[in-house]
């Protein structure tokens, strides 16, 4: 696979969130605007091309039992450190994420592709993978964010259109799962037209 | 009291599936059965309950007192891998059919958020160690409601004519939201 | 390329090399973000203190206890000069929608509130959080309340606050917290000369 088809795939054809149907917590739970979800996508795709970047580096030199735990502690330390340099330089987004940014240690997504990607394929694939498939989660992620903070508040990234509040259910937790099983069902749509 | 406020705030108005989004990747991976998910719930009560209270106790007699809690999200996770990891071998001796049924959502219990997520909240909340019980199983208890529910729904659904571009996760994901909304009726109960 | 072999040894060595590493890093990381995390955190309680006292060129703070819940209170007493113009108190309730409400209560010396404004909260977008001042002007109607003659307590519980719309629960819970402010305030702090003791 060339690396810029193993860049692109993360964006639609094997989207995180919309195809491999990975990471829904977060994608539910922080999307409530497009910045929360901008953010937490961000954040993810740091660990996630971090950790790839780790595995694929030191993989001959982990016994085959042990890699499961090994992966994670490494993923758990990347965690760590963006939980630490967010809440000393980025409070207000701190704040906003909360209990999901030491969640994304058990984001299906990163150790899914510590497993089935970089403990098998060379330094810069990993890389490309990561980042792909990172900002492929951002991209759905900030696309969720904008839709429920579009028809939930009547605003998009802080900028209000209406006065008052618009259709609240969007912003609360039905509105997470329907609006991300209709962008599924966009997506799935799409990639049966491609 | 506390405990029944608690204890209800964590079934039905907090709900971790659907009000707090929070162990969704089992949820939407184990409810098509109606007996898978009463296999998984089980599972998941046991190890969210001793989860909270290991990881209770090493933060409060290990982490606080040697200064070091930033390290509260590496050893939470590897105390959880360990007890799936447990929970793994137990089962494979005292009931292989389980065992089997639950195939590979097992090992996933330990990516699943609502594990972490309970023991971090415990911590959070202040609660001591009796409190945090009481939350944890009571958390298990509203993920077991929850995935009940939807696995019930989910069985009609699949004999139903649900229109090609929904079928699966879309279709999955709206009977989620509905049933979100409803639960969002208990608000005022607490 | 060949993986390592899974001998009991190799996969303890494995794992406590890659726990080391991961402690140590994670240790500097700590160190280097200590500082800014504390100055973040002490910035962002001296907004709170600025928005809710009259102006003040110098903080004096003490700790007490409320006569319910666990936790104890910051006062931060303002002064100019050697007049005290206000106190700030951190108060919280437990009774939110979603768990502890921390706020900033400012009262004049003489027990009226100065002001409002929350500090931490996670109650639901959209119709709790409207408690912030950023997201709706339901908290202006603290400025100026007087505890001694208006009731703390949402209209539902024969009170004199306006609660939010479809909020009620959040409503309560704030009230709660700034009663908890003005109890632990009237109990410490001599008034009406507004003498700190």
């Amino acid at each position: 696979m060339s690396q810029l088809k193993n860049f692109t795939k993360g964006f639609i054809k094997e989207n995180p969130v919309f195809v491999l149907l990975l990471g829904l917590c977060p994608a539910l739970g922080v999307t409530t605007s497009a910045f929360n979800g901008l953010g937490m996508g961000l954040a993810t795709t740091f660990v996630l091309v971090s950790s790839n970047v780790v595995v694929s580096l030191i993989k001959s030199q982990i016994p085959d039992k042990v890699r499961i735990p090994s992966f994670i502690v490494i993923i758990a330390s990347f965690v760590t450190i963006v939980q630490l340099v967010m809440e000393a330089f980025m409070p207000d987004l701190f704040a906003a994420l909360g209990l999901f940014i030491p969640l994304i240690v058990v984001n299906c997504l990163v150790l899914g592709r510590a497993e089935a990607f970089a403990s098998k394929k060379n330094l810069v694939s990993s890389l490309v993978d990561g980042l792909g498939m990172g900002l492929g989660f951002a991209f759905a992620l900030t696309l969720l964010g904008a839709v429920r903070e579009l028809l939930g508040s009547g605003a998009i990234f802080g900028f209000s259109f209406i006065q008052g509040d618009g259709m609240l259910v969007f912003v609360l937790a039905p509105g997470a799962f329907i609006g991300l099983g209709y962008l599924i069902a966009l997506t799935n749509m799409i990639k049966k037209n491609e | 009291m506390e405990y029944i406020l608690i204890i209800i705030g964590a079934v039905f108005v907090n709900n971790i599936v659907l009000a707090q989004f929070l162990g969704i990747c089992p949820y939407m991976g184990v409810s098509s059965k109606v007996s898978t998910s009463v296999g998984m719930s089980g599972a998941v009560m046991f190890v969210m309950t001793l989860a909270t209270v290991v990881t209770y106790l090493i933060y409060h007699y290990v982490l606080v007192p040697f200064g070091v809690t930033f390290l509260q999200t590496i050893s939470y996770i590897l105390v959880i891998s360990s007890l799936v990891q447990m929970v793994e071998i137990i089962l494979k001796k005292v009931s292989p059919a389980l065992f089997q049924a639950l195939g590979i959502f097992l090992p996933l219990i330990t990516t699943n958020c609502a594990v972490l997520g309970v023991a971090i909240l415990t911590v959070q909340k202040e609660f001591n160690l009796l409190e945090g019980v009481v939350f944890a199983i009571a958390n298990a208890i509203g993920f077991a409601l929850a995935i009940l529910l939807f696995a019930g729904i989910r069985e009609h659904l699949e004999l139903m004519d649900v229109p090609k571009g929904m079928r699966g996760a879309p279709a999955a994901l709206v009977v989620a939201g509905i049933l979100a909304l409803a639960f969002m009726g208990f608000a005022g109960l607490v | 390329m060949a993986k390592k072999e899974s001998s009991f040894l190799n996969m303890v060595l494995t794992l406590l090399v890659i726990t080391v590493v991961a402690s140590f890093t994670l240790a500097s990381v700590y160190n280097l973000t200590k500082g800014p995390i504390a100055a973040a955190r002490e910035a962002a309680r001296q907004n709170a203190i600025t928005m809710v006292v009259p102006e003040f060129d110098r903080l004096e703070s003490q700790k007490f206890l409320p006569l319910t819940g666990r936790d104890s209170l910051e006062f931060n007493f303002a002064y100019k000069g050697d007049e005290l113009v206000g106190v700030a108190v951190g108060t919280y309730t437990d009774q939110g929608f979603s768990g502890r409400i921390r706020a900033m209560v400012g009262f004049y010396p003489d027990g009226r509130i100065v002001d409002v404004v929350h500090l931490q909260h996670a109650e639901t977008p959209g119709l709790g959080d409207k408690i912030e001042k950023g997201k709706s002007d339901w908290s202006d109607q603290f400025r100026d309340f007087d505890p001694a003659t208006q009731i703390l307590r949402v209209a539902k519980d024969g009170g004199n606050v306006d609660a939010i719309t479809a909020a009620t629960i959040t409503s309560r819970a704030y009230c709660e917290g700034i009663q908890r402010a003005y109890e632990t305030f009237i109990a410490n702090v001599k008034t009406p000369e507004g003498g700190a003791e």
